[in-house]
């Protein structure tokens, strides 16, 4: 039926076609391609080591949340699986990667292993409640897992230590080497490397086919079903590894802090990530990154200025941003991204 | 000829209502099959029960002569059973390329690979290049599906369900609501589409069907109500009486 019956223009259309081919492959490459902006970024973010020895503590909190928000951003941003229970994989990795200190062993890089699964199983465990239902059903659903893990560890408090805490978590030196010491430069330069390598995990992830098809699902599940896509395997799939992520966050909170609260289960700290990531924007993987050194600074700085109202204005604040400035961090990124690859594509 | 999708006695009821009742019927290789009928006559049920956006209530679906019935969705596509849709079902915020890579990958069974670049996966961004070039979407490449025309969304429609090469393709309404003035590129597509290709054009303008299908389905009230070559549709004064006189005034 697809009868080309003139030679010559056929050998057009095939010229055609190699030079539309080479397009194509360039625009799927741009995705490879560190821009600028992401470049500088990192620069910036290993240089604070040196730059800001003073404020160790505050990044390293930073490090953590970000690790925490780029576990939302997987199911969120790129799966559209919102969620209000995220704590509860972060919980688990917490108290898991304590227990192995106090139980196991203080090593702390097979206790990340040891978070990373714990986070990785109650996801696991708890994906298959989200496959039916919209986004109502997926908040409450979230909302409730978390809500019953918080009461589990409240309750079981001769494993957790219930309101007061897990205490006695030790940490042994990293690699047998660098101690965890109180100023948190260790701390801190130990949750960054953490940070960018799950980055650049996340990274080739999304840029995976895997990761296409995941914005397959989040933009149309009807459509993805109808062009061959495992709509629920995939999204087991990334709710599981978005999990492994969190449990790493909530293990690096533990190796920092040697010592966990129920806080790290509460609502609070779903909801504190949730938030962080709407205001550096989903989808991009930066988003994670800016909103938790954006809220954290914001935070601080109101809190030295007002010590007891910093909630009002960080509550105000949250509203007119989600009004007027959302979305504004990831339009900036893209813009400056785009226009420099413009400039360089123009000289070549 | 071979038979290459089937339905024995398929029903499906909602309730009391009888939206598929006891089909029959058999699409031929190679074929141009129209099913028509008038609003509510269960056509778009009868693409559900075929593709397991539904469960038949009773009876049975073959393709290739292996009953698919209890096979998932993306199973039936996996084994060569395609479909458009008769209202766009897009990645608005996917761009082109992005939208037929991913189908192409599926297809080829990278779908699932997480530990390498899209744009990695050998000779994938020639054959996105074919289809985009066959489609007349070349033009179009990065932009957001979103963004393009009406027209040429209605040409990435399909263009999806093509890039997965499939056996049978089930088209629903494939030139509905595009605008007159980009009607022949798509009924021209439509033309040239590959001959090895089974397909059932499921349509409501006679003129399209007429001039695309050799062999026509009349589906009245769930069942089927006749069934012959064009010409002798046509000429069926039954069809027109329930179809044909009703589809005048259109």
């Amino acid at each position: 039926m697809t009868a080309r019956p003139d030679p010559a223009a056929s050998a057009a259309t095939d010229t055609a076609a190699a030079e539309t081919g080479r397009r194509v492959v360039r625009t799927m490459r741009r995705a490879l391609r560190w821009s600028l902006p992401e470049i500088l970024f990192w620069l910036v973010a290993f240089a604070s080591i040196f730059l800001l020895p003073g404020q160790h503590l505050i990044l390293t909190e930073i490090a953590i949340l970000a690790v925490f928000a780029l576990s939302i951003d997987l199911i969120l941003g790129y799966a559209g699986i919102v969620s209000l229970g995220h704590a509860a994989m972060y919980g688990a990795g917490a108290y898991a990667a304590g227990l192995y200190a106090i139980h196991v062993t203080g090593e702390p890089l097979t206790g990340l292993v040891v978070g990373a699964a714990a986070g990785a199983v109650i996801a696991f465990a708890t994906s298959f409640l989200l496959l039916r239902g919209g986004d109502l059903t997926r908040l409450m659903v979230t909302l409730g897992v978390a809500a019953v893990l918080f009461e589990i560890a409240n309750k079981a408090y001769r494993i957790t230590g219930g309101a007061d805490g897990l205490q006695g978590i030790w940490m042994d030196p990293i690699l047998g080497r660098f101690d965890f010491d109180l100023a948190g430069h260790t701390g801190y330069v130990y949750c960054l490397i953490v940070l960018f390598l799950l980055f650049l995990l996340a990274r080739l992830v999304v840029n995976s086919p895997f990761g296409i098809s995941l914005k397959a699902i989040r933009e149309n599940p009807l459509r993805a079903s109808a062009v061959g896509i495992p709509v629920n395997p995939r999204l087991v799939a990334i709710y599981t590894l978005a999990g492994a992520y969190a449990g790493v966050a909530g293990a690096l909170f533990t190796h920092t802090q040697q010592f966990i609260s129920l806080d790290a289960l509460a609502f609070q700290k779903s909801a504190d990530g949730l938030l962080v990531l709407i205001i550096g924007g989903t989808g991009y993987l930066y988003g994670g990154m800016i909103g938790a050194l954006a809220y954290k600074v914001i935070q601080d700085v109101i809190a030295n200025i007002t010590p007891q109202y910093w909630l009002f204005w960080i509550g105000l604040l949250m509203v007119v941003f989600v009004l007027w400035g959302r979305d504004k961090p990831q339009r900036i990124f893209a813009t400056l991204a785009a226009r420099l690859r413009h400039r360089r594509e123009g000289r070549e | 000829m071979t038979v290459v999708l089937e339905t024995r006695n398929l029903c499906r009821n909602f309730n009391a209502l009888k939206a598929t009742q006891d089909v029959s019927f058999q699409l031929h290789e190679g074929a141009r099959h129209a099913l028509i009928g008038p609003n509510g006559a269960g056509k778009t049920t009868f693409i559900n029960l075929l593709t397991g956006v539904l469960a038949p209530t009773s009876g049975e679906v073959l393709l290739m002569g292996q009953p698919i019935t209890r096979l998932s969705r993306h199973g039936r596509v996996r084994r060569g059973l395609a479909r458009t849709f008769q209202i766009n079902q897009l990645f608005p915020e996917l761009s082109v390329v992005e939208s037929l890579g991913l189908v192409i990958s599926e297809r080829r069974g990278n779908g699932a690979d997480w530990w390498r670049y899209a744009g990695r996966l050998p000779g994938l961004g020639e054959e996105v290049a074919q289809i985009a070039c066959d489609f007349g979407l070349d033009e179009v490449l990065d932009q957001r599906v979103a963004d393009l025309p009406y027209g040429k969304q209605r040409l990435l429609e399909i263009a999806l369900a093509i890039a997965l090469k499939p056996r049978v393709l089930l088209l629903d309404e494939p030139a509905a609501g595009v605008p007159e003035a980009d009607r022949h590129e798509v009924l021209a597509r439509l033309a040239v589409l590959p001959g090895d290709v089974s397909i059932l054009l499921i349509e409501h303008d006679m003129s399209l069907v007429f001039t695309f299908a050799s062999r026509i389905s009349v589906l009245v009230e769930g069942a089927l109500y006749a069934e012959g070559t064009a010409e002798e549709i046509a000429a069926d004064e039954r069809v027109k009486a329930v179809y044909l006189g009703e589809g005048d005034d259109e």
